[in-house]
């Protein structure tokens, strides 16, 4: 016998990382603090790994009064959080980058405002009349005054990023401004501090304090600007993420209505929903019926009607009934869940276009500052004695600003990023970078007839009772076959309910193997099944039915037949049917260039009718499954890049075969395991939404490299002077810096322009 | 050329030496993974400015486990990427985020921040 239980005093156990023990004990009195602390029940320090392990009672100690134990005892706590949950994660860096933009922006204004003082005051030497009035040495500490915040306040972290770096022999684009702004800023200052240094030398001590301000300002606000965009190149993730329904309504065993955080949600609950609810997680309908809305997870935007025994998915939407549902998945198993780490994959990952990308960047900025350097040289050893250090200062810190190593760096992945994210929209999840890439290579598609094509299921195509009620006749057939569980039995219910009418009941049911099945309908037996079936119960076929039977067959259709009383009465035409979708997507693929090709098991015939149908021209028929990946092959080895189409467990073969697989979503999920993109929707749209998508972004990839690429391959020379010898044309640092931060803003919004994509 | 310009060059092209052997040749840290009781292989790697250690070594066919503290709010270290692996995780600032991954080929594989500027491998025994 079970008896009431008392309830367990639950301990929590809390790790908190300690810092400032600098001997073993130390550790011993920590430990002690915590142990003296109420409702700790044991803590365990580590003077090694600068741990603290404690058991508590969560009902008399909180967190926080562990941690004061510690900073009682002298010491404090590290808010080191272990490993966090994906959406814990984000939701911690989206806190910290609002804080970091607030700053920026800040930042970027301090700068911009000093800037604009700084600028007028240095132009004066271009009024001589005003210059005469004015003390240089004084106007150049004040704007040395003005110009410290700017380094200090705005290009702090410029400053300490290279150092960090340059520490562990990194070299990035802070570097460069470092380097750049602080060559400028040294030198102007030796020019205010000791100006006699270089009057001395036959020098006139200028100063750069407006470069070093106006590069900042400008560098800064490419960051802000820089910062924006890239929020939006995320955006399609972010909103996937957070339809994740917060609650859910359990139904416990006793009838009652609960309603439950979804992380308490178990495994077997049953939840309820009703019309206008999201549904909270994964599971089976148990009771009720509903039209669900799943373009969120499918990009499907016409609601689907499911019932009792039919899967649901978290995050879809309830239209217009209520159901209750078993949970099958909670967390990390939900499709939603599966899809969100799909695209996060996919956005970790490189694409083959880039490698060339990849190697200028890692060895970018250290041979920037080579080629900085050695234009200072050249410059100082060319150019006239008396201009020789301010120009090659002028060009050094030019070369070193224009460099723009973030637009080679943004180009491929910002561009995958959004594109990835506006596939899941439309319901196209792509397993990584190359599959892009590949996609976009494709010249030919072969189709797998069955489930890509057509439906994958058998539907009534035709029903003909000669000199019959046949709405009548239907209701009795579906009467028999309603208690039927095979599948053909399953498409004609499906039909008679489509067709509407009164249900009649069905009794002394009896199911023939490999035939067909028997019953009494309103007193009368009724059969059917094949030909085999009738002839076995001495019934034969009145001529006209025998030539409709000839027909239907011709059509390569499946026919049932039926006969009332002992009479053969009426001949059911069954046959996969093609998606209403699949002509239009397989003309739109057409339309693109590609050319489609269909494969499949079946005979000759009926290829050659679907094909007809939906207006391919080649097609493989009777090919058995373990041939689709040679005839994946086959088109290989007449030159084509081949994507392939399927479902089936059997095409896994095939779709790893094919250059890209693309595996319809209905299938299963070895088919989405070797397919590198799965289509979430069932038709054949989601190809073409596929071939567009890579198709417009490898194209906005390759302009972003080639911007990229001719940017700093033009721009780096000019900075440098070399149009100087021909033309007299030199390049401010200012002009630099603003060509700078415009260049990688301008390759994040061509990126942000495939947000627009729309395959309607 | 005068006494100056014979130095700047001097200078210059030393420099310029300098740079190129200090960011492409010179020696770089390199760590040993620690196997824990569980057979995981665990590193704890420091973002800042860069990755230290930068070279980690691993063992083929055990599973392992990064832990990147993110020692630093620049904006350069906030992704990391492991192509590769097909990994790519936001790192928030002063915080350690986890990656788990199974190398199953021996080899070296870059790990990179978004755009590629802070590099380390993971080489695979």
């Amino acid at each position: 016998m079970l008896l009431p239980m008392e309830p367990v005093l639950k301990t929590k156990t809390e790790t908190l990382d300690i810092e400032g023990m600098t001997c073993a004990s130390c550790a011993a009195f920590v430990e002690k603090s915590l142990s003296r602390t109420p409702g700790v029940q044991r803590a365990l320090v580590n003077y090694a790994t600068e741990k603290a392990t404690i058991d508590y009672l969560p009902t008399e100690a909180t967190p926080a009064a562990l941690r004061q134990a510690v900073v009682s005892a002298g010491y404090s706590v590290v808010e080191r959080a272990p490993d966090t949950s994906a959406a814990e994660r984000s939701a911690e860096l989206d806190r910290q980058k609002a804080l970091a933009y607030q700053q920026l922006k800040r930042r970027f204004w301090v700068a911009t405002g000093l800037a604009i003082v700084i600028m007028p005051l240095s132009m004066l030497m271009l009024w001589p009349a005003l210059m005469a009035r004015v003390n240089m040495p004084v106007l150049n500490y004040a704007l040395l005054l003005l110009t410290l915040p700017v380094l200090a306040y705005s290009g702090r972290e410029f400053y300490v990023s290279a150092w960090n770096g340059f520490k562990h022999r990194a070299a990035n684009m802070d570097t460069l401004i470092a380097v750049g702004t602080g060559a400028a800023f040294l030198y102007s200052l030796a020019a205010t501090v000791v100006p006699d240094f270089f009057t001395s030398r036959g020098l006139i001590p200028e100063v750069y304090y407006d470069t070093t301000a106006t590069i900042i300002a400008l560098i800064l606000l490419g960051k802000v600007l820089e910062l924006r965009a890239k929020t939006q190149t995320s955006a399609a993730m972010r909103s996937l993420m957070g339809l994740q329904a917060k609650t859910a309504r359990v139904v416990r065993p006793d009838g009652q209505e609960v309603d439950v955080p979804i992380e308490q949600v178990q495994l077997g609950n049953i939840v309820l929903v009703r019309p206008g609810e999201k549904v909270a997680t994964d599971g089976i309908i148990t009771d009720g019926q509903s039209s669900l809305d799943e373009a969120m997870l499918t990009g499907e935007s016409l609601p689907v009607t499911k019932k009792t025994g039919d899967p649901v998915f978290g995050a879809t939407l309830n239209k217009t009934g209520s159901f209750r549902f078993e949970v099958t998945k909670v967390g990390a198993d939900t499709m939603l869940s599966q899809i969100v780490k799909l695209v996060e994959d996919a956005q970790g990952s490189r694409a083959p276009i880039q490698r060339l990308a990849d190697k200028v960047s890692a060895i970018f900025v250290p041979t920037v500052v080579v080629i900085a350097i050695l234009t200072f040289v050249l410059w100082f050893d060319l150019a006239p004695a008396e201009t020789r250090l301010p120009l090659a200062l002028v060009n050094f810190v030019a070369v070193l600003i224009i460099a723009c190593p973030c637009a080679l760096g943004l180009a491929t992945p910002t561009a995958i990023m959004v594109s990835t994210g506006k596939g899941a929209e439309h319901g196209v999840l792509i397993r990584n970078a190359e599959a892009l890439e590949k996609a976009y290579q494709v010249n030919t598609v072969l189709l797998d007839k069955t489930g890509t094509i057509t439906r994958g299921e058998p539907a009534v195509t035709d029903f003909v009772a000669p000199g019959q009620d046949g709405a009548q006749l239907l209701q009795v057939v579906a009467a028999v076959e309603r208690q039927s569980e095979h599948p053909l039995a399953e498409a004609v219910v499906r039909h008679a309910d489509d067709q509407g009418g009164d249900k009649l009941t069905a009794t002394d049911f009896r199911a023939v193997e490999g035939k067909g099945a028997a019953a009494t309908v309103d007193g009368q037996a009724v059969l059917i099944g094949n030909r085999r079936l009738l002839s076995d119960e001495g019934i034969t076929l009145s001529p006209e039915l025998k030539v409709l039977a000839e027909q239907l067959l011709s059509q390569a259709k499946t026919v049932l037949y039926v006969a009332v009383a002992g009479q053969a009465v009426g001949l059911l035409g069954v046959a996969d049917t093609v998606r209403d979708t699949s002509a239009a997507a397989i003309k739109k693929l057409q339309a693109l260039g590609i050319e489609v090709v269909m494969m499949t098991g079946d005979n000759p015939q009926t290829a050659a009718q679907v094909a007809g149908q939906v207006g391919i021209i080649r097609y493989f028929a009777e090919v058995l499954p373990a041939d689709k990946a040679g005839k994946v092959k086959e088109l290989q080895g007449e030159g084509r890049i081949v994507a392939m189409v399927g479902d089936g467990i059997n095409d896994a073969p095939a779709l790893a075969q094919a250059d890209i697989g693309l595996a319809v979503g209905s299938g299963t999920d070895v088919a989405m395991e070797a397919a590198g993109i799965t289509l979430m929707r069932s038709d054949l749209n989601g190809v073409v939404t596929a071939i567009e998508l890579s198709r417009q972004t490898i194209r906005t990839i390759k302009q972003n490299l080639f911007f990229a690429f001719i940017y700093n391959t033009l721009g780096i020379p000019v900075a440098a002077g070399l149009l100087y010898p021909f033309f007299g044309i030199l390049l401010s640092p200012m002009l630099a810096a603003a060509a700078m931060a415009l260049s990688s803003v301008s390759v994040l919004a061509n990126s942000l322009r495939l947000r627009s994509f729309d395959n309607h | 050329m005068d006494t100056s310009q014979i130095i700047v060059t001097i200078v210059g092209l030393g420099l310029s030496a300098f740079v190129i052997w200090y960011f492409f040749f010179s020696a770089r840290q390199t760590a040993s993974a620690v196997s824990s009781s569980s057979g995981v292989q665990q590193v704890d790697i420091t973002v800042k400015g860069g990755y230290s250690p930068d070279i980690i070594e691993v063992e083929k066919g055990k599973p392992v486990q990064l832990s990147f503290y993110r020692d630093e709010e620049n904006s350069c270290s906030e992704e990391l990427l492991l192509p590769d692996f097909s990994i790519r995780r936001d790192l928030p600032a002063f915080k350690t985020t986890l990656v788990e991954l199974l190398p199953e080929t021996a080899g070296t594989f870059p790990f990179t921040c978004g755009m590629g500027m802070l590099r380390g491998s993971l080489v695979v025994k």
